[in-house]
């Protein structure tokens, strides 16, 4: 029996970062209480009229940009026609035969290698509100504060062959559109959803019949509703079976996923050109704005700091996993020098990340700054602190916040971190210890490698750890 | 108080007699409104009456003159279309679906004249949602022809056109999205123009087919016309079709004096088919008289073809159903409007509230636009009708190459009788011919009264424009108006003075 292949496409929603709504002025703000920020365009009463926000669409052009995507010049917005309580017009306005964004495409990384997904397209479109089963006594609440909220729909092509890689690029996606500004990425509050369109076949064969997995709303959610649904196909083909085109909702509770509705169910949406609104223009000088305002890329920033900076492929891509995260590194590197940019990636890919990831916090609520940072390095670099001091001073500037306009020598000497350097003190401990030592003084001439750290270790104890080690050795050398 | 006899006083007149100090705002708001609740029970062209709020706007407005404020509308009483929403006074749009809708908003064109310190009397019936030719379909009830109490006012803005003609309000509002206002003005003996798509801002008004709708006002002249167009239109950035043109004064060709030859280089185009054999002979009769006329004051005459215009009327069906199918949608009973009182679930409460909340007119027209725009047959109809569409707009380009304004019946007929047509859609469709043709190319088009049938009913001429051609029209009728005096006759019986 030949082996299976898997095939799959994303679609995502990212939840465009405006301040108002795709069609009407209206925040857009998360957490609101209920219908507080739906105006009469977003309540759809009778006579009124949308108008699409320049903001969305200027970042639908930047993303177009990011991914090497044709800018359609004209695109038209259709209204896609249902009937759903959190609907109020009973249609979403989207845009269907021609897109804002059409084509480009991801290249992402995996334990294979490199990878490039082709988009399809990315859309414009508004969300709808939000109905509210629970606490209503049996009925539904209804809150319009998401309706209208401006959505980029990105679709990509069949390109990913396994939940691996439907990750992986979900991931890189999700760090350009954090990158290029366009997106706050937040999954929890769903400004980042990614639905799954999963198919198998056996190599050679024809696409299979495929089914679109709903709720996708973490990448481990995604791996794992993935990995489920196409042992569910091959199973399911194995036993002779049949794979039904439906759609199927993921549940994280029990880690599998179940049927939501088949194709037969499907609407009919009904997509017509929104009489409304005009098409959609746009003019070669506002693409060429947007493209002299693009940020400089993540692969981009990569490859330079590999190529200024001398660093290895794998400090560089971590670094440019955000656009603050990177800036953070050029900031301090600027202030500490090139040639010391890999003691300031050592100290990020390290100390920093860890106490990010340990605390839950973003590098832009960090409380060491760059410039911190900087100093930090250059207090390590110039013999004043010993790496362990250094941890130490870090985590002393952690402790006392954001805020605090901590001078890094004041820190050091107030917690008497101060390397000791002098040639003169380090000499008279490097005697002191040889003259309590003869036996082990007697060892090391004898050639044992193990007697000579044991100095080491008495010179550190006796300096209390602040003895400048590299110097220590230099002169136990020196004196043997 | 020396009033005026309210059954003909135009605009103009109303506003120099308010200038001269002859009547209060106060003192014309209380006549008018007096004719209104005498008329109500025999005509029923409005479906509110705000009694309180004109009185106050009034008052409003003699203040405003007392410090020194002036303009043409100050002080002049007016009626709104049911569909312009209004704030803290209902829009019903004659459905029971919002029979007790009140919007918490004005209207674009509302807010604009209610700026220009007019004063708002009530709202005028209509074809329920504009979907008619005859305000039947109104839910309030039918609304007569105040010159012939059996026969229809036209629709759908038939309201407004009845008031209008029977001296209720010198003047009013309407919307026309296939002949709407210009076909009720033809039937009731009044003037009424369908500026440019894009002239007059669609916001606030309650939508039947958005490509084609267009607000415009309904008066006893082209002059008072003129002066509500020039309050009403101008750019909204709230309606995305809104065109960013600068302020226009529509009046700035009426100015200049009469001359012998007023009309002269004018170039009238006359299609064939607006003279073929489905044209009542009555009808023709005056347009053939108003050419003659309109000649005798200058104008010349050019035949032009429009030859896709026989297809109007099924493109238009298609259209603006489809449209309209889309646009009502909104109206399901969830946050405003009518609500079923029982029903079982989510399906039950959509399908109880529309069925109960809609006429059968409307139900037709959101059945018939379901349909086109279903899978599979979104292509042979929607698709096919938008090219048709174009092709329409072409011809009427083409014509105006030649021509300055094309003119013809603005109906085939006259009023028809109340029920009628209202058992045959169809028939009643067809009546659109004349008038759907500048809503598909978006063009100008009004009507202005040129005579009537020996039944004694008015018989409306159509003046048709390039884009932006407003100011020309209401200048062409305006001098037609000063040779004739078909706009200034009155239905027997109005006259209560």
């Amino acid at each position: 029996m030949s082996k299976w292949e898997i095939v799959i496409g994303l679609e995502t929603h990212a939840q465009l970062s405006t301040k108002s709504k795709m069609f009407s002025g209206a925040s857009t703000a998360f957490g609101a209480a209920p219908n507080t920020q739906a105006c009469a365009v977003d309540l759809a009463l009778p006579g009124v009229l949308p108008v699409a926000n320049v903001g969305a669409v200027e970042r639908a052009i930047r993303f177009g940009l990011a991914v090497g995507a044709t800018i359609n010049t004209t695109s038209i917005f259709a209204r896609k026609n249902y009937f759903y309580p959190d609907l109020p017009k009973g249609y979403q306005i989207s845009q269907y035969e021609v897109p804002v964004v059409q084509g480009g495409s991801l290249t992402i990384t995996t334990s294979a290698g490199q990878k490039t997904v082709r988009l399809t397209r990315a859309h414009l479109e508004e969300d709808a509100g939000k109905s509210l089963h629970e606490d209503f006594h049996g009925m539904t609440g209804i809150d319009l504060n998401r309706a209208g909220t401006p959505l980029l729909e990105i679709v990509t092509e069949p390109d990913m062959a396994s939940a691996e890689e439907a990750v992986v690029y979900a991931k890189a996606l999700h760090a350009l559109v954090r990158w290029i500004g366009i997106c706050d990425g937040n999954m929890q509050e769903g400004s980042f959803r990614c639905d799954a369109n999963v198919s198998v076949r056996r190599s050679g064969e024809p696409l299979g019949t495929r089914c679109e997995i709903k709720n996708l709303n973490s990448f481990r959610f995604m791996e794992k509703a993935i990995e489920f649904e196409v042992h569910r196909q091959i199973e399911l083909i194995e036993d002779g079976g049949k794979v039904v085109q439906e759609t199927r909702l993921f549940d994280p509770d029990i880690g599998e996923t179940r049927s939501m509705r088949s194709k037969e169910d499907a609407h009919d949406y009904r997509y017509f050109p929104d009489p409304d609104l005009p098409p959609l223009m746009i003019g070669d000088d506002w693409i060429a704005r947007v493209q002299r305002e693009m940020p400089e890329l993540p692969a981009a920033m990569a490859a330079r700091f590999i190529a200024d900076y001398v660093l290895p492929a794998y400090d560089a891509e971590q670094l440019t996993a955000s656009l603050a995260f990177a800036r953070y590194f050029e900031t301090a590197t600027n202030i500490v020098g090139k040639a010391n940019a890999k003691i300031v990636a050592n100290w990020m890919l390290g100390e920093l990340s860890a106490a990010l990831n340990r605390h839950e916090i973003d590098i832009e609520n960090a409380p060491i700054s760059p410039q911190q940072l900087a100093a930090l390095v250059t207090r390590v670099q110039d013999g004043t602190l010993s790496n362990k001091g250094g941890k130490e001073v870090f985590e002393a500037l952690w402790q006392s916040g954001k805020d605090s306009k901590n001078d890094i020598d004041a820190v050091i000497a107030e917690r008497s971190l101060q390397q000791i350097s002098d040639e003169a003190a380090l000499e008279k401990m490097v005697d002191d210890v040889l003259a309590q030592n003869p036996a082990i003084v007697a060892e090391v001439r004898a050639g044992k490698e193990k007697a000579f750290n044991s100095l080491v270790g008495q010179i550190m104890k006796a300096s209390r750890g602040k003895a400048n080690p590299s110097q220590v050795n230099v002169l136990l050398k020196k004196k043997l | 108080m020396i009033l005026p006899d309210l059954s003909r006083a135009t605009v103009a007149e109303l506003s120099a007699g308010l200038t001269a100090r002859q009547f209060s705002s106060l003192e014309l708001a209380e006549a008018y409104l007096a004719r209104i609740a005498a008329a109500q029970p025999t005509l029923n062209a409005f479906v509110t009456v705000d009694p309180d709020g004109a009185r106050a706007a009034a008052k409003a407005a003699d203040t405003a003159r007392a410090e020194g404020k002036s303009g043409a509308l100050l002080g002049i009483p007016l009626a709104q279309k049911d569909l312009f929403m209004t704030e803290g006074l209902r829009t019903t749009c004659s459905s029971k679906m919002l029979a007790n809708f009140v919007a918490p908003y004005d209207a674009h064109i509302v807010t604009a004249l209610k700026q220009a310190g007019s004063v708002l009397l009530g709202k005028t019936a209509m074809d329920e949602f504009a979907m008619g030719s005859s305000t039947e379909t109104s839910f309030f009830g039918v609304v007569r022809n105040p010159w012939q109490p059996d026969a229809v006012p036209g629709g759908s803005s038939g309201g407004s056109a009845a008031a209008v003609a029977a001296g209720l309000t010198p003047a009013a509002t309407g919307s026309d999205t296939g002949g709407s206002i210009r076909q009720p003005a033809s039937f009731c003996g009044i003037t009424g123009i369908k500026p440019t798509y894009g002239i007059c801002s669609r916001y606030g008004m309650v939508a039947f087919a958005s490509s084609l709708d267009q607000a415009g006002p309904m008066a006893r002249s082209a002059e008072d016309c003129a002066l509500l167009l020039t309050a009403m239109a101008g750019h909204d950035g709230r309606d995305a079709t809104s065109l960013p043109r600068p302020k226009e004064d529509y009046s700035r060709e009426l100015a200049t004096p009469p001359s012998a030859k007023p009309l002269e280089g004018v170039r009238i185009g006359l299609p064939d088919v607006f003279f073929g054999d489905g044209v009542d002979a009555p009808v023709v009769a005056a347009i053939e008289a108003a050419l003659v006329e309109l000649c005798a004051l200058g104008a010349t005459t050019v035949p032009v073809a429009l030859p896709n215009l026989g297809y109007s009327v099924p493109t238009y069906y298609v259209l603006a159903p489809a449209e309209a199918s889309s646009n009502l949608s909104r109206f399901d009973g969830v946050r405003y409007g009518h609500r079923a009182a029982q029903y079982n679930d989510l399906s039950d409460m959509y399908q109880k509230t529309r069925a109960e909340g809609f006429g059968d007119e409307v139900k037709r027209r959101i059945l018939v636009g379901t349909y086109v725009l279903s899978h599979g047959y979104y292509d042979a109809y929607y698709l096919k009708a938008q090219k048709v569409r174009r092709l329409i707009a072409d011809d009427f380009q083409a014509a105006f190459a030649q021509c300055d304004v094309i003119l013809g019946p603005t109906v085939p007929t006259v009023a028809p009788l109340l029920g009628a047509q209202s058992q045959d859609p169809i028939k009643m469709y067809l009546n659109d011919i004349f008038t759907i043709g500048a809503n598909l190319a978006g063009l100008p088009a009004m009507s202005v009264p040129c005579g009537f049938a020996p039944n004694g009913l008015p018989v409306g001429m159509q003046l048709q424009g390039p884009y932006f051609s407003e100011a020309r029209l209401l200048n062409i009728a305006h001098r037609f108006q000063q040779a004739t005096d078909w706009h200034k006759r009155t239905p027997k019986g109005m006259n209560h003075e």
